[in-house]
């Protein structure tokens, strides 16, 4: 319990108040609905025990030596990132709607949209949005809303949760038709672009995909244009380090899963939606948004801008209806970034390709697995083993404590029995060399 | 606030040196990339090249020009900036939790999926409700889940003639924003003089075409509706669902249960109730708790216990399916267990009992200065006006805020609910203690007689923080948004 009052403090209230007793206060609440009978703990725990309750719990989860990647990445949370989001300056900060007494969160989102901007080639970013699956399906919304066009075209190798998510923000309503770019060697079929495009509000992709593979995106962007559609990417920011940048090949919206930007993977979230546009679509983007200005002497400071799209503002006439967002862990992306500098993402995007290309030639090599495709790919591949993948996977880790990746087999039956295997930077040559030892072992 | 602090307003990248390091990635595994050459970059991205403690003073500069719960009292009316336990940080940052793949095979995960369990039984329990998702990553987010279950509950009774979602003109404008979002029409309902909602323009309002009536408990101008029993009433005799808006639990948390008063679901909003940090922003997290009869529909997975084991649950056809990848806001969850479980039955009644002592204590010792909008007690926070005084000099309540500022305390929310011209909203919060409360008061009314002898020092306010007031009209005329 977090409670400073004293019986004494309470007494000296009421008085203060004027009212002889608590009940007195919530006579507006009738009395039949006041203190039920709860069937909670009649005891609560002291910090010590609180904190072996939650230990044994921790310790409940294993860590398995993990190949999992598919949208969520391991990677080494740096020391300073970690001092940082701790100092309670930022992490007990509230929304700065009061600028001047939040200049130091509003410079943080300035440098963290233009951090975004670089890492995707855009020209506005907001202060970021739950996480890549609600950034993509609000990316593709705003493409709705600028074309006035009702079909989605969107590449086979976007993340199925984006997808499923996507669905769930239009709820599911037959006034959106999906039509799907099948894949070609694990990648968008690019010649079947022309066709399926006419009528489209956008081209949604995804580069890596969900597959691991690199699309190529010369040219895409053209052909969305010539059909009055606007270009939908989403990449991993990590990947960007080496990869092309969504602006260099014509996207109107970019978008992203910051988590890859060094967050803790924490079953799934608080995770870091990174949305990014072109600037003649700056008031089509949702949520917060942080800009530069003057003050009354003339210093530059920072303000929360264009609130003519929000919620607060706009009712119902808003944009979208986000409010709270993630700026403790758009903080945490910025520190990262600056951190490894350009010159650092460049190293970790070079390792995790090549920790990922090392795996797929050892595993490839291993009898009866195969890479599946050929196309160049990032830091996962799709590895196709005989057998079922689901129960290959259940048989290494139960004896040899490796996860080696995530079987596809319900979200990609076309592809067969395959798993999805994944390797960032955290990987060395030894786990590797384990992890071909214990597939080879259990084949 | 120091000196340096006001002087360096400098930029990150605007302290970049070409060539400084910060951290290296030497994995030798680098050499084996073979990305080919069409498939990169052309120009690397424009970030900033420091070393690293170049980024640690930086940073740590930028941290000191910030008002935050640890620093500054907090009085926003309708975000519950309580105290944020420490332990809690603790908890959520144990290595078992945070390294936990979302897509982990069950048997590794065990621990978290129990604690999902425990935390979603312990918390329908305290709603009076039956069932719960944890999916959600905030407060609006979980508004959006609860009226996609409301969809999806009335399409399965092949009721798709419900498009109009009913909202009191007092709602926070995520109300209204989520309605529309889901295509839903926005029916608006004026509140009654003392703040209420009026149950006989709400029976006009009512019919075949209503699907959800969208309430706040207690509402925006902290008042607790009395004829909840008839509202709930008239909107399931109408065939309709009452969602609560679940911003001000903190009002009724181990005193009132939800379920009881009739509504068919509702949301919590973690980073409010439940002491989870804001973060400047975020991340929150959410739930929706709601009555049997839409379950069904939750999104999925859910957490299921068998045979001694927790297991994802990804439920029957009828899930309106998911809302956001993965499990949710898991990091969020494990600050809000912690929180739980420092918390019998009886504390949590405690927090309600205090946070509603503090509320009225502050209006009953401003009352003579900053009139109440309300005439009967309030719950958990007030809403007050600058006053006759304060007004016949010209000072509005921004300048009342602002001279918070220049006084050590957060400004309360301002302009809200919009049905109070120049409202001032206080929420103190229980974690506040009495002295800070007074301490408050006594900034209240210097501001007060700041602003009857001198009004224009009072607009000038602030003076001491990094920056004076900003030009937001500039800001949003030629957007500067990134460097």
């Amino acid at each position: 319990m977090y409670i400073p009052h004293t019986k004494k403090d309470k007494e000296e209230m009421l008085k203060t108040i004027g009212a002889s007793s608590f009940q007195d206060l919530v006579k507006q609440v009738p009395s039949k609905f006041l203190n039920p009978r709860f069937a909670l703990p009649a005891e609560s725990l002291d910090e010590a025990q609180a904190a072996a309750r939650l230990d044994r719990l921790a310790k409940n989860n294993c860590r398995p030596l993990s190949f999992l990647g598919a949208g969520a990445y391991e990677r080494y949370t740096p020391a300073v990132v970690k001092a940082i989001t701790s100092r309670t300056e930022f992490l007990t900060a509230y929304t700065p709607y009061q600028p001047e007494a939040s200049q130091g969160t509003l410079q943080a989102i300035y440098e963290f949209q233009s951090t975004v901007c670089a890492l995707y080639g855009m020209d506005c970013a907001n202060a970021s949005m739950y996480d890549g699956a609600s950034s993509f399906a609000e990316a593709v919304r705003a493409a709705v809303r600028v074309t006035g066009r009702k079909k989605i075209v969107y590449a086979a190798g976007v993340n199925p949760q984006y997808m499923d998510t996507l669905k769930t923000y239009f709820a599911h309503s037959p006034d959106y038709a999906y039509v799907k770019v099948p894949l070609k060697d694990g990648a968008m079929d690019k010649p079947a672009l022309p066709a399926l495009l006419e009528g489209a509000a956008c081209l949604a992709v995804q580069t890596p995909n969900f597959l691991g593979v690199i699309e190529d995106m010369d040219g895409v962007a053209d052909l969305a244009k010539k059909a009055g559609a606007l270009l939908v990417a989403a990449a991993d920011p990590v990947s960007l380090g080496i990869l092309a940048a969504p602006g260099e090949y014509g996207a109107d919206f970019a978008v992203g899963e910051g988590q890859s930007l060094g967050l803790p993977l924490a079953y799934g979230g608080p995770y870091l939606g990174l949305f990014s546009c072109r600037k003649e679509h700056v008031r089509q983007m949702p949520g917060r948004i942080c800009g530069m200005t003057k003050d009354k002497d003339g210093r530059r400071g920072f303000v929360l801008t264009l609130q003519a799209r929000e919620q607060h503002i706009r009712r119902d006439k808003a944009a979208s209806n986000i409010c709270s967002n993630e700026a403790l862990c758009a903080l945490s992306a910025t520190v990262y970034s600056a951190l490894y500098g350009p010159e650092g993402l460049k190293e970790l995007a070079e390792a995790n390709a090549g920790a990922a290309a090392f795996a797929a030639e050892r595993l490839s090599a291993v009898k009866g697995c195969s890479l599946k495709f050929k196309s160049p790919f990032f830091n996962e591949f799709v590895l196709a083993v005989p057998g079922s993948a689901a129960a290959l996977r259940e048989k290494v880790l139960a004896a040899k404590g490796i996860d080696i990746g995530l079987p596809l087999t319900p979200l990609y039956p076309e592809l067969g029995e395959t798993l999805l295997v994944c390797a960032t930077e955290t990987k060395t040559e030894a786990d590797i060399l384990k992890l071909e030892a214990a597939v080879k072992e259990a084949i | 606030m120091t000196c340096s602090a006001k002087l360096d307003n400098r930029l990150s990248i605007e302290k970049s040196d070409a060539g400084r390091r910060g951290l290296f990635c030497k994995n030798p595994l680098r050499a084996r990339a073979k990305v080919p050459a069409n498939l990169r970059r052309k120009a690397a991205p424009r970030l900033p090249e420091l070393a690293e403690f170049d980024v640690v003073r930086h940073y740590t500069r930028l941290s000191r020009m910030n008002f935050s719960v640890d620093t500054h009292f907090y009085p926003l009316g309708s975000c519950t900036m309580k105290y944020n336990p420490r332990f809690n940080e603790e908890a959520a940052a144990l290595e078992g939790f945070a390294a936990l793949h979302p897509l982990a095979h069950d048997s590794c995960s065990q621990g978290t999926l129990e604690l999902i369990h425990d935390l979603g039984a312990r918390l329908t329990e305290l709603c009076g409700l039956d069932a719960i998702t944890l999916q959600p990553a905030a407060g609006a987010h979980s508004e959006f889940t609860g009226l996609l279950l409301a969809k999806a509950y009335f399409e399965d009774k092949g009721q798709k003639e419900r498009t109009e979602i009913i909202v009191p003109d007092s709602a926070h404008g995520t109300n209204p924003a989520t309605a529309s979002m889901m295509g839903f029409n926005t029916v608006n309902i004026a509140s009654k003089p003392d703040g209420r909602l009026d149950v006989e323009e709400l029976k006009k309002r009512l019919g075949p075409k209503t699907a959800v009536l969208m309430l706040t408990v207690p509402n925006t101008l902290g008042i607790f509706e009395s004829n909840i029993e008839a509202i709930a009433k008239a909107v399931h005799d109408a065939g309709a669902l009452l969602y609560m808006d679940g911003a001000n639990l903190n009002a009724l948390i181990g005193m009132v249960k939800p379920g009881d008063l009739g509504v068919d679901m509702m949301h919590l909003n973690f980073h409010k109730t439940f002491s989870t940090p804001h973060g400047g922003g975020g991340p929150g997290a959410g739930a929706i708790v709601c009555r049997r009869h839409l379950a069904p529909f939750l999104p999925v997975p859910t957490v299921r216990k068998e045979g001694g084991r927790y297991v994802s649950d990804f439920g029957d056809k009828r899930t309106i399916g998911k809302v956001k990848a993965f499990f949710g806001n898991t990091g969020v969850l494990v600050k809000a267990y912690a929180y739980m479980l420092a918390h019998s039955a009886r504390e949590l009644g405690e927090i309600a009992e205090c946070a509603i002592l503090n509320a009225n204590y502050v209006a009953a010792k401003l009352k003579d200065l900053y009139p109440s909008y309300s005439k009967e007690y309030c719950m958990h926070e007030c809403v007050l006006t600058p006053g006759p005084d304060l007004a016949a000099k010209g000072i509005k309540t921004l300048d009342v805020a602002k001279g918070l500022l220049d006084r050590g305390f957060h400004a309360p929310t301002v302009y809200f609910p919009l049905i109070v011209h120049e409202a001032i909203m206080i929420e103190p919060t229980e974690t506040e203690s009495k002295e800070t409360l007074d301490e408050f008061v006594a900034a209240m009314r210097d501001i007060h007689a700041e602003g009857s002898a001198n009004p224009q020092a009072l607009k000038d306010a602030p003076v001491t923080q990094p920056v004076k007031r900003l030009d937001e009209v500039q800001a949003a005329r030629q957007p500067n948004l990134r460097w």
